[in-house]
């Protein structure tokens, strides 16, 4: 077996007319040409492997970045603010001199291809993002969706995606404690995988992806480098330089959770001792992007020695190990004065360290392989000034007739039977039901911090034990509504995520979302992303909550066939003490259960026409961003001084289903009253946004009303708190006991 | 003058903090303690914490039973030290033969976490003299393998002798924490050695120390101040 000579820099430009498989790589003709542009020669097959990948839509952004800077340009003015878009999580002021850290990111396509691995991987990889900006990870959460709950699929990749995220994050020591988990038939080849994490620090304490500082050394640690997930990178191995090398490698990543446990301790602790200059976690890209994003953020270049990178497998090649995926590794640039504290921690917590290269004063990346210069690029043409697409978008020719579709001229119940028995159906199916059986698989108390945890309306950890100051996270997101408007839904997902995070007593303070479309080379999903795009922007300027960072996941489609439009939202919030925390269970018997905000005949795209009439159409909910900061303001207000005892923000499934959710979790029933002007299907069932349920106690009923009316907060009394069934007064009665067999039985039985 | 608690910690324990703090709520002083350091410091009582030690691979404390600090865990235990162990830890007595039985994956092959109703069979030992006979309690458990299995003769022994601390607590539903979560022979959630001094269950009771934290229950405390005036009184 013979090879080809090494493909250097040298040899590529004395060989300029060698053929190089960019179209394999996924490189366009002209996105090829731009990089022998750039570098004045035809690049090596190390320097086509780095291009590529960088240049891939999952990490360039390409088609995305054109919308995705309204973010930046229609930015609230914030306090909060600590670090924005663009590093590996924003950071955000909680006060006390904390800094928290949060985003959401997807694993869609592989957690379809390998249901568990996928899932876990994206567990792994957004806890190092946290881990990346110098924080220690306290809590993730996981919005999930799925294709129609009763399709055989669904059996395989669901179960398979719960025990990837809960083999992985409970491994890890991280309560999961809050999420989604939605079925759609549109999700079918395409389930959203979606994970998100929080991480705490001192804000002395936040680190940056940049090497700076010449002589620094750049230090990779973790596991080995394999061959996993390096797609790309076989061809370009096997095509161009050995023939006889096994192609066949896994296309999802495996993960290793205790690696990454030992990993997180060793990272903390040498932040503690102030170790590290810069870092960088190894995700998507991996060295590739950890050695081109490092020094294109730092001040010089880079130098790396290739030769030095531990492997799992002797035989890959330079271009595989820079593209490998393999995970639990990051890369630190650390002073020559501390590599010895630093390997030495690694060593206490057996996690192998190497120095593989140096920060140099020039600006160029330079990659050695057996003593040969393999790559030799301006890092910023790497990383940052990759193409940028201004793709075509357009209204899809659809859109009007779905939206003429009107679920307010659907067929309603016309008996008190009929409306009792949609109530059954409505809580009972897959979307409403309890998600008992998935969270139960998920740790949530470990750490000892978890305040409230799903299927609160708001995931709540205490990060200050002396003075109770906590965080709340919520993430939220409706395909069906942004199917009918994408503007309108991005913005209720994002009204709904805020809402959540206030209706549990915290202040929402900033947010990340999770962009996942079809095929933007289809100007109709562009368009859905477009609008998408623009109501969240929106909505965030007027509710003052910075886009912190995020991810855009595209290509969620089959054939022709793109996802609904779901654009998740997850808000962050802080809460000055924990205690004052309000729950979603009724807590007492005889408290007085009031409806906050107004109620209209809103249902397109409503659970009820989903459950019922199996149908999407017509408008969402509007949105009103400015009652949305009211409503929060009253919910907390009203937690802090105490006048509620029980809180559930009102969304899908409407009125009806947030009473069930809080009458079971609470072991007590409500007698409700349909209020003057409205019908009682109406009552229970439509989803106009802006709304919450609260139980007030009867002492402080005089002190609450005061405050809503005095802020101009519609508050309507709709019944009490009562013993053991759900009564609407005049219609129906349900008891517990046959609620909980509706709600909690669905999930299992199809599941097991 | 209190008692001083130490707590293991071995790659991959992710309950050691949450245990110092309980033991810290209790009154008492923790100590965490190395893995690679046989070195006990001095301690009054040893709790092995929950998590994943070593990833749990090959088998849930498989490898962390020989770890050099459980040389002089195992030697004082015999000597009669007080032990705990929680979960992971439960699992790593039974490795190290302190315990007998073993723990094998749950029955139904999930990773279960729920607030686990407990009754209480034994308050006699170092670690459960602060809760009554016959208590029924309310602690977290979750996990992955904690169905509890020893042969018939084990069983019967650990019965008749009164070393079973703990069991699940079976009432008709398996709602709301009741019912064997896992498929643990005779609803066993605890034992303990013939001396006393050595516990092992799999729910974990520093996980219920604090009413706004977790199940909001305070059920687990006692464990801590059992232990803590069995020390100081002694």
């Amino acid at each position: 077996m013979s090879r080809t000579p090494l493909d250097t820099v040298e040899h590529a430009a004395a060989t300029p007319d060698v053929e190089l498989p960019w179209a394999e790589l996924g490189l366009k003709k002209d996105e090829y040409e731009r990089v022998v542009e750039i570098l004045g020669r035809r690049p090596t097959g190390a320097e086509l492997a780095m291009y590529s990948v960088m240049w891939s839509e999952h990490c360039s952004y390409k088609s995305s970045k054109v919308h995705l800077r309204q973010f930046g340009e229609k930015a609230p003015e914030s306090d909060a603010l600590l670090v924005g878009i663009g590093e590996n999580a924003g950071v955000v002021d909680v006060g006390q001199g904390y800094a928290v850290t949060f985003k959401v990111e997807s694993h869609n396509h592989p957690s379809y291809v390998e249901p568990y691995q996928g899932a876990a991987t994206g567990v792994g990889g957004i806890v190092r993002d946290i881990i990346a900006m110098g924080a220690r990870p306290v809590a993730v959460v996981d919005p999930l969706r799925f294709g129609a709950a009763d399709h055989p699929d669904t059996k395989r990749v669901l179960p398979g995606v719960v025990a990837g995220i809960g083999g992985y994050g409970n491994c890890l020591g991280l309560p999961n404690i809050g999420g989604e988990v939605v079925f759609d038939a549109c999700y079918q080849g395409n389930p959203l995988v979606n994970a998100g994490a929080i991480g705490v620090m001192r804000h002395e304490d936040i680190h940056l992806a940049k090497a700076s500082g010449a002589g620094n050394k750049v230090i990779l640690y973790g596991a080995r480098t394999g061959g996993d997930g390096i797609g790309g990178a076989s061809i370009l191995a096997s095509e161009t330089f050995d023939d006889a090398k096994p192609s066949k490698r896994p296309a999802v990543q495996v993960g290793d959770p205790f690696q990454e446990k030992l990993l997180i301790e060793c990272t903390l602790e040498a932040f503690q001792e102030k170790l590290v200059v810069g870092i960088q976690d190894l995700g998507a890209a991996g060295l590739s992007c950890a050695t081109s994003e490092l020094a294109s953020n730092g001040s010089g270049g880079m130098r790396v020695t290739l030769d030095d990178v531990p492997l799992r497998d002797s035989t890959l090649s330079p271009e595989e190990i820079l593209m490998s995926e393999s995970q639990e590794r990051m890369c630190a640039v650390v002073e020559p004065a501390k590599v010895d504290r630093f390997l030495e921690i690694c060593a206490k917590w057996d996690v192998i360290a190497t120095v593989i290269g140096e920060v140099t004063d020039g600006d160029r990346l330079e990659i050695y392989w057996h003593g040969g210069k393999i790559v030799d690029v301006d890092p910023r043409t790497v990383a940052h000034e990759g193409p940028v697409y201004e793709r075509p978008y357009a209204r899809p020719s659809w859109q009007d007739e779905l939206q003429a579709d009107d679920a307010n001229k659907l067929p309603r119940p016309a008996t008190a039977e009929e409306l009792r028995d949609q109530v059954l159906r409505l809580v009972a199916s897959p979307n409403q039901a309890s998600k008992k059986w998935i969270t139960s698989q998920y740790d949530h108390f470990v750490q000892g911090n978890t305040v409230l945890a799903q299927p609160e309306d708001s995931g709540m950890i205490r990060i200050d034990e002396e003075t109770g100051l906590g965080v709340a996270i919520a993430t939220d997101g409706n395909g069906r509504y942004a199917k009918l408007d994408p503007y309108t839904g991005a913005q209720l997902a994002l009204a709904e995520a805020y809402r959540n995070v206030a209706t549990t007593g915290a202040r929402p303070l900033a947010i990340s979302d999770c962009l996942n479309f079809g095929s933007p080379e289809d100007p109709a999903v562009m368009w859905q992303f477009a609008e998408a795009v623009r109501g969240l922007a929106d909505g965030c300027r007027q509710l003052g909550t910075p886009v912190t960072g995020g991810n855009v996941s595209l290509y969620n489609q089959t054939g022709e066939v793109a996802i609904h439009p779901t654009p998740v939202v997850a808000v962050l919030g802080v809460i000055d003490d924990v205690a004052r925390r309000t729950p979603v269970a009724f807590q007492e018997e005889g408290q007085l259960l009031y409806l906050l905000g107004d109620t209209r005949e809103e249902f397109g795209g409503s659970a009820w026409s989903q459950v019922i009439h199996d149908h999407l159409g017509g408008l969402p909910p509007a949105v009103d961003l400015e009652r949305e900061r009211l409503l929060a303001e009253i919910l907390i207000s009203a937690s802090r001084d105490g006048m509620i005892d029980s809180a559930h923000d009102l969304s899908d499934g409407g009125l009806i289903q947030a009473v069930v959710e809080s009458a079971l979790l609470g072991g007590k029933g409500a007698r409700l009253v349909v209020p003057d002007g409205l019908d009682a299907f109406t009552f229970l069932f439509s989803e106009s946004a802006g709304r919450a349920l609260v139980a007030v106690p009867r002492s402080e009923e005089v002190r609450f009303n005061d405050m809503c009316g005095a802020r101009g907060l519609p508050a309507t009394r709709i019944g009490v708190v009562d013993a053991d069934a759900v009564e609407l007064q005049g219609e129906f009665t349900l008891p517990l006991t046959h609620l909980t067999q509706a709600h909690e039985s669905t999930i299992p039985t199809l599941l097991t | 003058m209190t008692a001083r608690i130490g707590v293991v910690t071995f790659p991959g324990s992710l309950d050691d903090q949450d245990t110092r703090r309980a033991i810290r709520l209790a009154g008492a002083e923790p100590v965490a303690l190395w893995h690679k350091d046989k070195d006990l410091k001095q301690v009054d009582a040893v709790v092995l914490p929950g998590g994943f030690s070593y990833g749990d691979y090959l088998r849930a404390g498989a490898i962390s039973r020989f770890s050099p600090v459980m040389e002089t865990v195992i030697e004082q235990a015999r000597a009669g030290l007080p032990v705990l162990g929680i979960c992971n830890g439960f699992q790593v007595l039974t490795e190290a033969h302190l315990l007998p039985g073993a723990m094998l994956g749950n029955d139904h092959l999930h990773f279960i976490c729920r607030d686990q109703k407990l009754r209480v069979e034994n308050t006699e030992t170092a670690w459960t003299g602060d809760y009554r006979p016959g208590q029924e309690i309310s602690i977290p458990l979750k996990n992955m393998d904690g169905r509890y299995v020893a042969d018939a003769y084990t069983l019967d022994r650990l019965e008749a002798e009164g070393r079973v601390v703990f069991r699940y607590l079976v009432r008709g539903e398996t709602a709301d924490g009741y019912g064997n979560p896992n498929g643990s022979l005779r609803d066993i959630a605890g034992i303990t050695n013939e001396a006393g001094n050595v516990v092992g269950l799999m729910p974990h009771p520093e996980h219920a120390v604090e009413p706004l934290i977790g199940t909001g229950r305070t059920d687990g405390l006692p464990f801590f101040t059992s232990i803590l005036k069995k020390l100081v009184n002694a």
